[in-house]
This record gives C-alpha cells, structure tokens and sequence, in this order.
C-alpha cells in the first residue's frame, strides 16, 4: 500500500494535496501497490470524492478527540499508529510546513527514516532505494540512499502539476481511530487570526517583485500602483526586508515565501539563488533590469533593459489606456 | 518575575546567495571560495534568545553540530550576548538527519543534567543547506517535549510559550507548556549586529565541548549534483518605458489584464 497523508484546513482539500496524490498515484501504478490516502479529523470527511477522482481506492478516516484542529504532534502520532499496524510500503505527503512537520513527527516516533522534498524515486529490490531530493531550496540536487521497511517521503511542493486520474474510483471508507493521549492536545492549534479574504503572496497569479534597486520603501508605490491595477500583489528581495524597506511577510525566496504566480515581474531584482528558488515555479518570469547580466535577466522567460522607475509607470500607463479602451 | 533558560541550536551552512559548487567526488560543497554564516532562520532564533533573556533575564546558551570551524559561528551567536557555547565536533562530513538529532539530544541531556533544564530549546524551521525539515521535530520527540514548528511570533508567560505560525488563511496560534521547542523562521524578528564589545567579549567564551558518539540512520548522502541548466532563453522585449506596450500584449496573453 502507498498512503498519502492529505491536508486540509477545516475540511477544505489543499491544493498540495491534489499534487501528492499525483505524484503517490504515479508512483504507486510504477510499483504496483495500492492507493490509499488519510484524512484527519471528522472535518475532513467531505473530501472522500475529491480523493476518488485522484485514484484513492480507501480512505483511512482517523477520528479522535484531540484530532480537533491541526496539531503536529496528534496528525504525527495517528500516522506512526497506522505506521505500525498497517505497515505501508510508502507513506507520502507534499513537502509543504504541515507535511513535512506531520512526517517527520511520525518518523521521530517510529525511530524511521524521512526523506524531505523528493524528485525522484528510484526504487530496488534489494530494499535500499535512491531518491534524488532538493538541497538550498532547488538549487542543488541529493542523490540519497534510503533504508526502511516503511518508505516515509515528501515531495517538493510545485514538483509535479496535480492531474486527477484517467478514471475516478470510489474509495472505500475505513475508519481509523488511534489511541491519542490527551497531553498531545498541548500542541493543537488554539485559536487562528483569520487573514482578510484576497490575494496573497503564496496564491496570487501575479507578483510584482522589488529588490535593492527600487532604492527605498517609497519606490514600492509603483509596484504596489501596476500589482493593484492588475488584481496582483507587491513581493521582494531578502536585500530589501533586512533593509527594513518591506515586511517580511513580502519577501520571495528560500527564507520567504514560495511563490507559483502565472506571472512573475521582478523589477530591479539581481536574482541570487536564495531569491531565485522562490520565484522559479512561477510559470512566466519577466526580468526588468537595467543589467542585461543580472542573473534575473538570463533566467527570466522575458527581459525589458532598462530602469525599472521609468519602465514600470510606462507600463501602468499602457495598462490604463488598454483598459479605458 | 521568572527567568528563561534558552538554548539555540544552529548549523554553519556556506552564506545564503552564493553560486555552489561542488567538490569533484561530488561528496561535499566546495568551500574554498565561500563564506560561511548559520542558517538565516537560525539568526532570528539567537536574536529571539538573546531579546528573552534582555527582558525576563535567565540564560543563553548556544549548540552546534559541525567541524572544528564552527566555532566562528558559535562566537557570531557569542558576540550577540549569548554566554554560553557549545560544539558536538565532527570531521565535517554530512551526518544524516536521525544521527544529528540523536547526538543533539545526547548533548541535551548531558548539559539538562549538569545545569538544569531548558525552559525552551530553538531551532531553525530547516538548515539552509540540507534542509531536512526534521532534526528538531525528532530532538523534541525523544526529549518527549511539545514541538511545534515555522514559528513568526514567540511570547513566554509564566510556564507557557504563545507561539504563531503563518499558513494560507492567516495566522495559527498555539499555546505550549514549558519546557517546550520550537522551529522559527525568519521574519521572527529583525536580527541585531555584533557590538565592538560583544565582539571583543565573545573572544573570551570558553566553549564546551561534548564529544557526539551517535549511529547513523536510514537515509545515507550518496552525492550532490547541480540541477540541469536550462540553456538561456530570455526574449528581450525591449529596452526602457518603449517595452510597456510589448510588456501589455505579454499581460494580455497570460489572461493577466
């Protein structure tokens, strides 16, 4: 059996779980093992459709009292139980905060392995598999070797494009209920700061991003003009958060937030690798730079040479006169 | 009034930014041209550490796993105002993930044993350079600590740490009991640079060493190798505030206007 561990926030599938499903169900038709995916928490119970049309055959329900909310170390121990009484070949999840944390808190608990942000998978028969896993965010490549009777592996978010299966299945329902110490509520989530509805870094399709040569936090009004005219949203540099000019909450990169924007628009950014490995899922990337060397320019799909307070009002400009057209 | 009693627990990775490359056995990192830091989450764990002990008083104490060179970083964290330092010395070689936390862990005790325990242990959310997103988690586990990891926002009251997390709808709150261990990240707060005095002082840091006797785990590094470069492709599409209407029909085929 491969499992995939799904998250969901409240009952709501997360879209990092349609991709582990891809890449747990390719990996389980490579291998010849069955599909089987674990919801947790009784809000979860509505995502039983959305899992047959990504190819789950079972869906393991574990219900407990503390599974109440998210809590690292409750969703850890309910997958180490199964761990232990199932013992799946693999046991997969997308290598998001919650997914790694739940793996590796299953994996402290079962004194096993955990194989962080996978590529690939190469397995053998002799039970020692390879897997090529990213290191520096993306920018350098582990070949690994792996040992354990029960493979527990997560695969780099943004890795694989979600693709429900060629024929829907309907999963069985198998309840699952672990034995949970209440102490483990200790690390339950107690109480949320809801963000106000709207675009955000991590979802929007459109990032405009500045680095050190918008030259202060008031050269952001630009950005933030273009960004808002077009329903994007403002992002930026590691330079530019430690200069203070923006929160860090705005910051692209290794030690920001990874974004997956339809496009991408990195205005005066030099694009070293810690920026880079943030931006690089973005579908499209255009480089305004007024160094046609900058690393962002040779890497972007789409290049404008040239000083980005010029070209960027000239933009907004040309947006306008379009729309009032 | 109560004090905190922290440790730090950070890893000395080539500076952030830097083209890597690699050794020809394709076993390590090639250094010779690269500066070394801590992990950029790790800087905003010692500054957390040394702010806490600023305002409740207690103490810092800082720990790494790595060659003999990592000292450099334990006397940055030193020169910060953290008083205490502590080095598990390797050959630097890559140690896995089980057989780093099991060393740290071993280290923990020893040191709990001796002065106490932590009232709360901080990691970075993932090294810079491996980024296993684990060795806390485990630390935390076989200590049978709360651990909660991707932490934007540290408060300490009494025997209870309030710690925030992003995540896609906004904030997430949790509330451990001390001792606890947490994974930050950057963005935790603005971290501070050395004074001349710190500086001077840190260079009198007497640190501990503690020997790591720890077995490997499951997960072994068989080489490293760079990602396929993609041949460049950049499509200019002009030069200055001439490129807008080219930038327009971009935005207009993307479904973006």
């Amino acid at each position: 059996m491969l499992l995939v561990v799904i998250e969901h926030d409240r009952g709501a599938l997360a879209a990092s779980s349609e991709e582990a499903m891809t890449a747990g169900r390719q990996l389980a038709d490579r291998l010849g093992l069955a599909l089987h995916a674990m919801t947790i928490g009784a809000d979860a119970d509505g995502l039983l459709d959305a899992l047959g049309e990504y190819g789950a055959i079972a869906v393991h329900q574990a219900h407990a009292e503390v599974l109440t909310d998210y809590g690292p170390e409750a969703w850890g121990e309910t997958v180490a139980q199964f761990v232990r009484s199932e013992q799946p070949a693999i046991v997969v999840a997308c290598g998001t905060d919650r997914g790694n944390e739940v793996l590796a808190q299953a994996a402290a608990r079962l004194d096993m392995p955990m194989v962080a942000n996978v590529v690939e998978v190469i397995p053998a028969t002799d039970g020692t598999w390879e897997l090529v896993r990213v290191r520096w965010g993306g920018s350098l490549l582990e070949r690994a070797s792996l040992v354990a009777s029960t493979k527990l592996i997560t695969f780099v978010h943004h890795g694989v494009i979600a693709e429900p299966a060629a024929a829907a299945a309907v999963p069985r329902i198998e309840p699952c209920a672990p034995n949970l110490d209440a102490t483990l509520a200790r690390t339950v989530v107690r109480d949320r700061v809801e963000r106000v509805a709207g675009v955000v870094l991590a979802n929007a399709r459109l990032v405009v991003g500045g680095g050190r040569g918008v030259g202060s936090p008031e050269g952001f009004a630009p950005l933030q003009e273009l960004a808002g005219l077009l329903g994007g949203v403002v992002g930026c540099s590691r330079a530019v958060t430690n200069a203070g000019w923006r929160p860090h909450t705005d910051q692209v990169g290794q030690t920001g937030t990874r974004i997956a924007a339809d496009l991408y628009m990195a205005c005066g950014i030099s694009g070293a690798i810690q920026h880079w490995v943030g931006a690089m899922a973005s579908k499209t990337i255009l480089a305004i730079n007024i160094d046609p060397e900058a690393n962002m320019v040779t890497k972007a799909d789409y290049a404008v040479i040239g000083d980005l307070h010029q070209v960027v009002p000239a933009i907004t400009a040309e947006v306008r006169k379009r729309k009032g057209a | 009034m109560f004090a905190v009693k922290v440790l730090v627990c950070i890893k000395r990775v080539p500076a952030p930014g830097a083209r890597i490359n690699i050794t020809a056995d394709g076993q390590a990192v090639d250094s010779a041209f690269l500066g070394f830091t801590m992990s950029p989450h790790e800087e905003c764990a010692v500054e957390e550490a040394v702010a806490l002990v600023e305002r409740y008083g207690g103490s810092a104490t800082v720990l790494t796993l790595g060659p003999a060179e990592a000292d450099e970083q334990l006397r940055y964290a030193a020169s910060l105002g953290i008083a205490n330092a502590v080095l598990l010395p390797t050959d630097g070689s890559d140690w896995d993930p089980q057989r780093t936390a099991r060393a740290i862990t071993a280290a923990i005790v020893e040191l709990e044993a001796a002065g106490g325990a932590f009232d709360l242990i901080l990691f970075g959310n993932e090294s810079a350079d491996s980024g296993g997103f684990q060795v806390g988690v485990r630390v935390a586990c076989a200590l049978e600590r709360p651990m909660v990891n991707g932490i934007k926002g540290i408060d300490v009251h009494d025997a209870v740490v309030t710690a925030r997390r992003e995540s896609d709808a906004g904030m997430e709150v949790y509330e451990l009991p001390t001792p606890a261990v947490l994974g930050v990240k950057e963005g935790l707060n603005l971290p501070r640079y050395p004074t001349l005095k710190g500086r001077l002082a840190s260079k009198k840091v007497s640190v501990v060493q503690l020997l790591p006797t720890a077995q490997h785990g499951g997960q072994q590094l068989l080489t490293l190798q760079r990602p396929a470069e993609q041949a460049s492709r950049t499509v200019v599409l002009g030069h200055g505030p001439d490129a807008a209407p080219a930038v327009v029909d971009l935005l207009a085929e993307l479904g973006l206007l």
